[in-house]
């Protein structure tokens, strides 16, 4: 009898008090904030005045707000581009550094230093480079005879600025899934190869490419979930300026929640980005199944 | 091309790209030892001419940054050990333990990963709001101590240790958390060093928790006061640019000593956050 009740307390009782921290986290402040948000997104309502119930009207408004779909499309043609791009720079990486070569670590570490920083030290670091008088970019440009640019004064330059530090201050973390995925490709597999004639271009497209597929996608979903929530960066280089050529949807919502106090028609907003996110999430689960299950 | 060519180019490439994302860090750190007449005037010089630390005295000087300094420290640390401590824990009941509901469990604490603070933000706030942890630094301790990701590489490994060592402890009449204190986490220090580097990174790096609870200036951390600091209309570089370097400098020393733990942790996981 005693033998029975410590074994079931073992295997039962002992494991769920190892969970409890963790799980009372996760429900405080992930799950019942979650089902909060969406309530929330069904009131009208300021941080000191009164709630009142409208049902969907929130989502209606949503649909005829001039400014989430400015900030929803700015977040969309960022996404589309920074996507691809970080995916080919990153595999490009993996490409020229997966190989043993001497002193391959190192450079490899290089590449990986930016995603070590923080987006707000990213945005200050390319600020400092940016700038529109001392910014040494401009000064380059000056002294070898080009026109100085504004950089990120100006919507085009900006939101292209943006672009290629997001590229800048991420591959390197892509970079790292992707030799994961050469390394794990079988070494018999090039020399077959080889043995039949194939060159470079022909192992790259139709050995490397195909066998790395899996890391591939799971890049490609990641990034995109990233680029989504994308925030800190835009905060410290432009504050979604100039005019609000670089707002993005967090920066939106955040705004209108804090700044413009209203907090249900936000908390709308923010239910559309959570869905969005959630099924990106999903394909994300569905590409990493084998990692995730229990073998 | 032949082999020695490619190799050839192969280097060059390497150079181009390592001025490509060294120089922007380096470019700062050699601005920070400039004078503040240097850093204002043209033609340019890459190098300091007098290199002086009194950017980084001025920094020091107004007392506040040392505070802010201090807060992103005691920050990182104390949520560090939680989440090595509760995230070893979750793993190891994922792993060793045989009880219902495990995998739900589990699915349900991967899938808050689909649930990221960005679209949270709202009520998280009011929830700090009403527990009192506006301005906090428990406020931003912890509430991202659980990570899926820690709990995650906890599991994997978790599961590589035989079972027979736990079942030998059990006969020998050992309780459950003495095994878990004095057999798992001694075998467990590869997983921990991992776990261990990436929360120091999300926690020093973090950003958005600060930003959403933290608003009283003593309460700032390193993050929040600098990207306060280049919010303002009149950015004062010298100061600003000392502060950064500070910043960077924790990371990059926990980067070069911990370097394989972090390609390690990367490859095994894929995820972050």
């Amino acid at each position: 009898m005693s033998k029975k009740t410590k074994s079931s307390f073992h295997q039962t009782l002992a494991p769920m008090l190892f969970l409890t921290p963790n799980m009372l986290i996760f429900a405080v402040f992930i799950i019942i904030p979650a089902i909060s948000g969406l309530r929330l997104s069904l009131y009208d309502w300021s941080i000191l005045g009164e709630k009142n119930f409208i049902g969907f009207e929130n989502f209606g408004n949503i649909f005829r707000d001039g400014d989430f779909w400015k900030t929803f499309l700015n977040t969309l043609k960022y996404v589309l581009i920074v996507v691809p791009l970080i995916t080919a720079a990153s595999l490009g990486l993996a490409l020229l550094t997966c190989d043993n070569r001497p002193g391959v670590s190192i450079f490899r570490g290089t590449f990986y230093l930016p995603t070590m920083l923080s987006l707000i030290i990213v945005g200050i670091t390319w600020r400092w480079i940016l700038g529109d008088e001392l910014g040494i970019l401009n000064y380059i440009l000056d002294i070898s005879g080009g026109e100085t640019v504004k950089w990120l004064s100006t919507p085009r330059t900006a939101f292209a600025s943006l672009i290629f530090i997001s590229v800048w201050s991420l591959c390197g973390f892509y970079m790292v899934m992707f030799i994961g995925g050469l390394q794990a490709i079988p070494e018999d597999l090039f020399s077959a190869a080889s043995i039949d004639g194939a060159n470079r271009r022909q192992v790259f497209l139709h050995i490397k490419l195909p066998l790395i597929r899996p890391t591939t996608l799971v890049v490609l979903v990641l990034a995109t979930i990233n680029s989504f929530k994308a925030f800190e960066l835009i905060f410290t280089l432009t504050k979604g300026g100039p005019g609000s050529a670089t707002k993005f949807l967090v920066q939106n919502i955040y705004q209108v929640a804090f700044e413009e106090d209203r907090l249900g028609y936000a908390s709308a907003m923010a239910v559309m980005l959570m869905i969005t996110i959630g099924i990106l999430t999903m394909i994300q689960f569905r590409l990493n199944r084998k990692e995730y299950s229990n073998e | 091309m032949n082999k020695k060519g490619r190799t050839v180019s192969i280097y060059i490439a390497y150079t181009l790209l390592t001025i490509i994302f060294l120089f922007p860090v380096l470019w700062v750190l050699l601005s920070s030892l400039k004078t503040q007449s240097e850093l204002f005037t043209y033609p340019l010089t890459i190098f300091p001419a007098n290199p002086t630390l009194d950017n980084y005295r001025e920094a020091f000087r107004s007392g506040t940054f040392l505070r802010y300094f201090g807060n992103s420290g005691y920050v990182t640390v104390i949520a560090t050990f939680i989440t090595v401590m509760i995230n070893t824990m979750a793993g190891y009941a994922l792993s060793k333990y045989i009880f219902k509901g495990r995998d739900l469990i589990f699915f349900i604490m991967i899938a808050t990963l689909m649930i990221p603070l960005q679209v949270i933000m709202i009520p998280i706030f009011l929830l700090e709001k009403n527990l009192g942890l506006l301005n906090t630094l428990w406020g931003i301790i912890i509430p991202p101590a659980a990570t899926p990701t820690g709990i995650f590489l906890a599991r994997q490994y978790m599961m590589t240790i035989p079972n027979s060592l736990i079942e030998s402890a059990r006969i020998d009449g050992s309780g459950e958390w003495f095994i878990f204190r004095k057999i798992i986490l001694p075998l467990a220090k590869p997983i921990i060093a991992t776990i261990t580097i990436f929360s120091f990174m999300w926690r020093w790096n973090d950003f958005l928790w600060p930003f959403i609870v933290i608003s009283k200036q003593k309460k700032y951390t390193l993050q929040l006061a600098l990207s306060n600091f280049v919010g303002q209309y009149d950015v004062d570089w010298s100061k600003l640019l000392s502060m950064t370097v500070i910043a960077i400098l924790p990371m990059i020393i926990v980067f070069l000593a911990f370097q394989k733990y972090f390609i390690k942790g990367l490859t095994a996981g894929g995820v972050k956050g």
